[in-house]
């Protein structure tokens, strides 16, 4: 690896060795540093220093919800006379989202180690990566990255002659956003239907079979080696107290460059759209910003200058959520966008909740009737009304991801809806 | 097909057992057979929606569950080369539904519905991951990005020349 020891020169984690060529193949990843620091690990470190140098580090979940990845696995309950399971979540379904895949097709192994070394912090034997089903490619990439190791007793039985074993297996989704949610995520993985469970009790504690299970987003287990190697002060170091390390945001939309790019927590949202992403395919200042995968509440041109960390995104309505951001600028059809949220979660409910199985139909059917300016008088009342109805009264929390679109329409651009209904009335 | 020309190879089988020692219980092992099933078989038939819940000691009911709740198995076999055109917003913003409708005129079909020579089928997808290479089109699941109708013209050409008469 060539990420500095020096936290103030960091400048990426996860994708540091993200442009080599053949990276995904053993030999070269080792050549780079991959499994390096990981006979140290299993060696001279234990669970509980461990656990100690992710807390420390300050890191919170990647996959959204910004749960502290420490805090979490502190929670595991121990000598249960369980087995403990680690679940890898790389269902990446949030419109927006396409960080995780890069990191499964070009530097698998960087998860393979992460996974190795929280697997041995938590005593896992049995550790399984949950992969979308659309992600055939990056699933045959991580199997043949998982061959390698196996080969290279970096899994399976007594690896690299120590006393740890742990066995990792690839199990596919097939095209159910829903699954992305970590209960859901679960009851898949046993074979079911992907139905979110009620929280509490959380994974951590009953989750897999039942056992005590830690769900991880892919981001978050791949940032684990650099963790340990420099030490939890030296991530704590990088970004923003309460927002440390660095982060991955997918951009797409309306600028020049989409992609993945990993910058410090605490880059501006205009740094990162004008010195990364080539600026605005038309005009100069975004129209709408959805900062944190499309169910977040959008932001638009006077949050441009809004520092990409958890706190400062909430202090502007929104969330940071899995730091995908679309931007949208002045020739985007909001009503459009609108509709085609509406009709994605619609479709992605998995209808145990009334208030999410209704009102995410309802929200489509409206959307689409005003869309195509057949709307009727009272719609923005009757959006307004199913969506704030949908929020918090659910398992899951799809249906608030499914009402922040609509309400964020009606809050900033009522006119756009209006403006339809008005060509209706004619 | 019925129910006894739905089987496994013997290979298959083998992978099977090995397979399910990988979970802790077995219907865990459902979905990776139930992709087994579509790409030996084309598609998921209930006569091997039966063998399978045989196979795994599981009612068939919880077979038709999973079958039915995730939209990549498909009970139904489709085109040849199944044409999947993600238009959630991402793909949107850059043109995914000009997209659509480019390809449905060039196959003279509409979305979800399959070329009369059996050859294509173009349906509309959620987003793919992929948003930065927006438009994301995916054919028998190998990812297309940046697609245009120029692209996806010769792309359809291409299929039509390799897959010859279907
Ligand atoms: N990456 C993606 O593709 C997507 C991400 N999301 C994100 O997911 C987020 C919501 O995720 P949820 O899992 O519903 O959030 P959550 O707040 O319920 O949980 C976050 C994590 O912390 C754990 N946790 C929380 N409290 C705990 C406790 N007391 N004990 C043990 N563990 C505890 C949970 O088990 C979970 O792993 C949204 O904010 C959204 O941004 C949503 C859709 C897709
Ligand atoms: C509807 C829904 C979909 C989700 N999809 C994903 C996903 O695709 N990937 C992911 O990592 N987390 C997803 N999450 C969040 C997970 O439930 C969970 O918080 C996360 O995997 C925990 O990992 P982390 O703490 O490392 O972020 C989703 C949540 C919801 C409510
Ligand atoms: S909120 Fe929606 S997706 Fe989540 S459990 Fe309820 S019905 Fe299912
Ligand atoms: S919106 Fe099309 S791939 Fe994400």
């Amino acid at each position: 690896m060539t990420i500095s020891s020096d936290p103030k020169q960091v400048t990426q984690i996860c994708f540091d060795r993200i442009n080599i060529p053949d990276q995904h193949k053993l030999s070269v990843a080792r050549e780079n540093g991959a499994y390096e620091f990981l006979p140290t690990v299993l060696k001279e470190f234990d669970s509980a220093k461990i656990i100690n140098e992710v807390k420390t580090s300050g890191i919170r979940g990647r996959g959204g919800a910004g749960f502290p990845t420490g805090l979490k696995w502190s929670f595991v309950p121990r000598n249960t006379g369980k087995p403990t399971y680690l679940l890898c979540n790389a269902d990446e379904g949030e419109p927006g989202t396409f960080k995780d895949r890069d990191i499964m097709r070009f530097d698998p192994h960087l998860l393979i180690e992460g996974m190795i070394m929280a697997g041995f912090a938590l005593g896992v034997r049995d550790a399984y990566i949950y992969i979308r089903g659309e992600f055939l490619h990056e699933a045959n990439v991580l199997n043949a990255a998982i061959k390698e190791a196996y080969d290279a007793n970096l899994l399976g039985e007594n690896i690299l002659g120590t006393d740890y074993s742990m066995n990792l297996t690839v199990h596919r989704g097939a095209g159910a956003y829903v699954c992305g949610e970590e209960t859901a995520l679960i009851e898949s993985l046993e074979g079911k239907p992907g139905r979110p469970r009620f929280k509490p009790p959380f994974p951590a504690v009953e989750g897999f079979y039942r056992c005590p299970t830690v769900v991880n987003n892919v981001e978050t287990l791949a940032t684990v080696p650099a963790i340990l190697k420099f030490g939890g002060e030296w991530h704590a170091s990088i970004g923003i107290p309460n927002n440390t390390g660095c982060k991955i945001f997918s951009v797409s939309g309306h600028v020049n460059k989409p992609g993945n790019y990993e910058v410090p927590m605490g880059t501006s949202l205009k740094t990162l759209i004008e010195d990364y992403c080539g600026g605005l395919q038309h005009g100069t200042v975004p129209k709408v910003i959805i900062p944190g995968g499309s169910s977040t509440p959008w932001l638009t041109a006077e949050h441009y200058d809004t520092p990409l960390t958890y706190d400062d995104l909430m202090k502007a309505g929104s969330f940071l959520g899995s730091g995908a951001i679309i931007v949208m600028d002045e020739t985007a059809d909001l009503v459009a966008v609108t509709r085609r949220l509406a009709h994605f979660y619609a479709h992605e409910s998995c209808g145990q909740c009334t208030p999410c199985r209704e009102g995410t139909g309802w929200l489509e059917r409206v959307m689409k009737r005003v869309e195509h300016g057949k709307g009727r008088g009272d719609d923005v009342k009757v959006l307004k009304e199913a969506s704030e109805h949908m929020a918090g009264r659910t398992i899951c929390a799809l249906a608030e991801g499914a009402a922040a679109p609509v309400l964020s329409l009606l809050k900033f651009f009522p006119e756009d809806v209006k403006g339809r209904l008005a060509e209706s009335a004619e | 097909m019925s129910a006894d020309t739905v089987r496994f190879s013997d290979e298959r089988l083998a992978e099977i057992a090995e397979l399910v020692k990988r979970y802790p219980g077995p219907q865990s092992a459902l979905m990776p057979v139930l992709y087994m099933a579509q790409e030996d078989f084309g598609y998921i038939s209930m006569p091997a929606q039966e063998m399978i819940a045989d196979l795994l000691g599981i009612h068939l009911m919880r077979v038709r569950e999973v079958v039915t709740f995730y939209t990549m198995f498909k009970e139904q076999p489709s085109g040849k080369y199944l044409l999947e055109v993600c238009t959630n917003a991402g793909c949107m913003l850059n043109g995914a539904y000009e997209l659509v409708d480019h390809m449905c005129d060039s196959l003279g079909i509409k979305l979800g519905e399959t070329t009369p020579d059996g050859m294509f089928t173009i349906a509309e997808v959620e987003c793919a991951g992929a948003c930065g290479g927006a438009p994301v089109v995916q054919v028998n699941n190998i990812y297309h990005e940046k697609a245009t109708p120029e692209t996806m013209d010769e792309l359809i050409s291409k299929c039509r020349a390799e897959g010859g008469e279907a």
